[in-house]
């Protein structure tokens, strides 16, 4: 099975820091893929260059295209979606206009029944869809950020930390969302700093240190990992001190 | 003072608050959705205003010309920025609306200019003309521009201004001139006449900001606009294009710009260089609503028209020096209620 999503040997710099150095990640039709690492590991950068907001130096293609000389709203047309961190919603617009502005470039009939897809994932927004976005709670946001990129009915939706500041329980309910989008045929690329969650719904994954990828195959073996269990997940070895 | 004279004061401030209103709004728009500050709005007002007496009196404007020369401009960077994927359609579309469109109505004016068009079809074809150098001019200059900061956009646009302030003295010369009233008739009310010109002055004002409500309120594209506005970065991830809205809002800034100009040309001599005066009073409008608030916008439009009309009676050499001034308080007052705040980086 050829690839939705390949990157061979990506770099991406801010000026003359290269955040990200020679990276190559595949994401296949029907998987969760994730990135895990620290804070600063240059994951969001990766997802941002990707995705055509940040200059990226490498090969990018998305269903068999090179996305070199697309624009960020190609992309999107072609079935890229991205959820960034800061989820970058129309806050003095309501839910139901955020929602409508995601299938921008879809047709009226197709967007009911996309809104109507979106409202069976995310209830909640149902119920507030005539509050103003900037008023949800966090949580909501997320939902709202999510649901907003689903409704132009990506093939590939990658999500920069989507449990960020939220609380366990509404955690919990977006990750099960993300294995019901695999599901339902879209393949989604994770990037987290929650590793414990995220292997544990991914297929594959990869652990980014210090803008490279340092250990990269399968998430049950990623998570077995003694060096990643150490550093990422919060298990101890053992004869550890424990502060 | 009695009260005829000043409810003639602010029956003649109101009138040319509303044509500061639609100026007001325009700005707010164009700085929302692109954040240029629009200093060439003027010349909007002054080519849509002199383009219409031009034609009204027989004149060809030269701004059809323009237009079309624009336009070409135009369709070659389009060819430049699609050359690696030459796509027929996007190709056909952008000769159709960037050379074929300005052509046609190139054509048209060219018929109308030696006999003297009648009122609504000078109106239509300033409007068209106006409109058009409005989106080639965005096209041109801020499209490329798009990802710069404020400061650049700003100094661009002073550029524009001054190349069109230019441009406007070669079409029309150096001699003011006046347009045909769109309506003639007239009614008194009490001690106040109130002209066709005034009347539709204000119906139009209010027409288009009823419909720039409902436009922005109810339709896909008004949407994106404000989405746009609210969220750069957001709007490019849900597909909607930055250039689109900038198109839109350069196009709405024209036509608003012309219009306003073909309101004011019946009721005051406007020259080239006219429409700088008019479009900063609009801009001290949307100066006083923040370049945000379009509510406040038409609110500070009425005050300063109101404003200018008593000191143009008290005071009328210190006419332009007072309505300025009021920047001044309101400048003064924002900056204590707001702390500074750094440009933002995008």
């Amino acid at each position: 099975m050829s690839a939705l999503l390949s990157v061979t040997d990506a770099h991406v710099a801010y000026g003359k820091v290269e955040a990200v150095r020679s990276v190559s990640l595949e994401v296949g039709e029907n998987e969760i893929v994730t990135i895990v690492g620290a804070n600063g590991a240059g994951k969001t950068t990766l997802l941002s260059a990707i995705m055509g907001v940040l200059p990226l130096k490498g090969r990018v293609t998305f269903a068999g295209q090179d996305l070199a000389r697309y624009e960020i709203e190609d992309r999107v047309a072609m079935g890229l979606g991205l959820v960034p961190e800061h989820r970058e919603l129309f806050v003095t617009m309501n839910v139901e206009d955020n929602l409508e502005l995601g299938a921008f470039r879809i047709g009226k009939a197709q967007m009911k029944s996309s809104m109507e897809r979106v409202y069976g994932l995310f209830p909640r927004l149902k119920e507030r869809r005539k509050q103003l976005a900037g008023t949800l709670s966090g949580g909501e946001q997320q939902m709202l950020a999510m649901g907003r990129a689903l409704m132009g009915a990506p093939k590939l939706l990658m999500l920069d930390e989507p449990s960020l500041g939220l609380a366990p329980i509404i955690v919990a309910d977006i990750f099960r969302i993300v294995t019901e989008l695999r599901a339902s045929g879209v393949s989604v690329l994770l990037v987290e700093q929650n590793a414990q969650a995220a292997l544990k719904i991914a297929d594959q994954a990869y652990v980014m240190e210090l803008g490279e990828f340092v250990l990269s195959g399968k998430a049950s073996d990623i998570a077995a990992n003694e060096r990643v269990a150490a550093s990422y997940l919060g298990f101890q070895h053992e004869g550890a001190s424990t502060v | 003072m009695n009260t005829t004279i000043m409810l003639f004061l602010v029956q003649d401030g109101i009138t040319n608050g509303a044509i500061y209103a639609l100026l007001g709004l325009a700005l707010v728009l164009v700085f929302a959705v692109t954040r240029v500050i629009l200093i060439p709005q003027g010349e909007f007002v002054t080519y849509g205003a002199l383009t219409y007496a031009s034609l009204a009196s027989g004149q060809m404007p030269g701004t059809a010309k323009l237009a079309l020369a624009m336009g070409i401009v135009a369709f070659a960077l389009d060819l430049f920025a699609a050359r690696k994927a030459l796509h027929g359609r996007l190709i056909a579309r952008s000769l159709a609306a960037n050379v074929v469109l300005p052509a046609i109505v190139l054509a048209l004016t060219l018929t109308y200019a030696g006999q003297k068009a009648p009122v609504p079809v000078s109106m239509a074809l300033s409007l068209v003309i106006v409109a058009m150098i409005g989106v080639y001019l965005y096209r041109i200059v801020f499209q490329p521009l798009a990802h710069t900061s404020v400061l650049v956009l700003l100094i661009a646009s002073v550029g524009v201004h001054l190349a069109l302030q230019g441009l406007g003295l070669l079409f029309f010369g150096a001699e003011g001139q006046r347009g045909p009233a769109v309506l003639t008739t007239a009614f008194t009310a009490g001690s106040l006449r109130f002209t066709g010109q005034s009347i539709t002055v204000y119906g139009i004002t209010i027409a288009f900001i009823v419909g720039l409500w409902l436009f922005f309120g109810w339709t896909r594209y008004g949407k994106a606009l404000r989405a746009t506005a609210v969220n750069r970065l957001g709007a490019r991830l849900a597909g909607i294009r930055t250039s689109l809205s900038g198109q839109i809002a350069f196009l709405l800034a024209s036509v608003i710009g012309a219009l306003s100009g073909i309101l004011v040309v019946p009721i005051t001599t406007l020259y080239y260089d006219s429409g700088f005066l008019i479009g900063l009073k609009g801009f001290v409008a949307a100066i006083i609503g923040g370049l945000v608030s379009y509510p406040l916008t038409a609110v500070a439009a009425l005050v300063v028209g109101i404003v200018e009309a008593f000191s143009s009676f008290y005071a009328s050499n210190y006419k332009e020096v007072i309505v300025f001034m009021l920047l001044i308080p309101v400048l003064l007052l924002r900056s204590l209620a707001a702390p500074a705040v750094e440009e933002e980086k995008d």
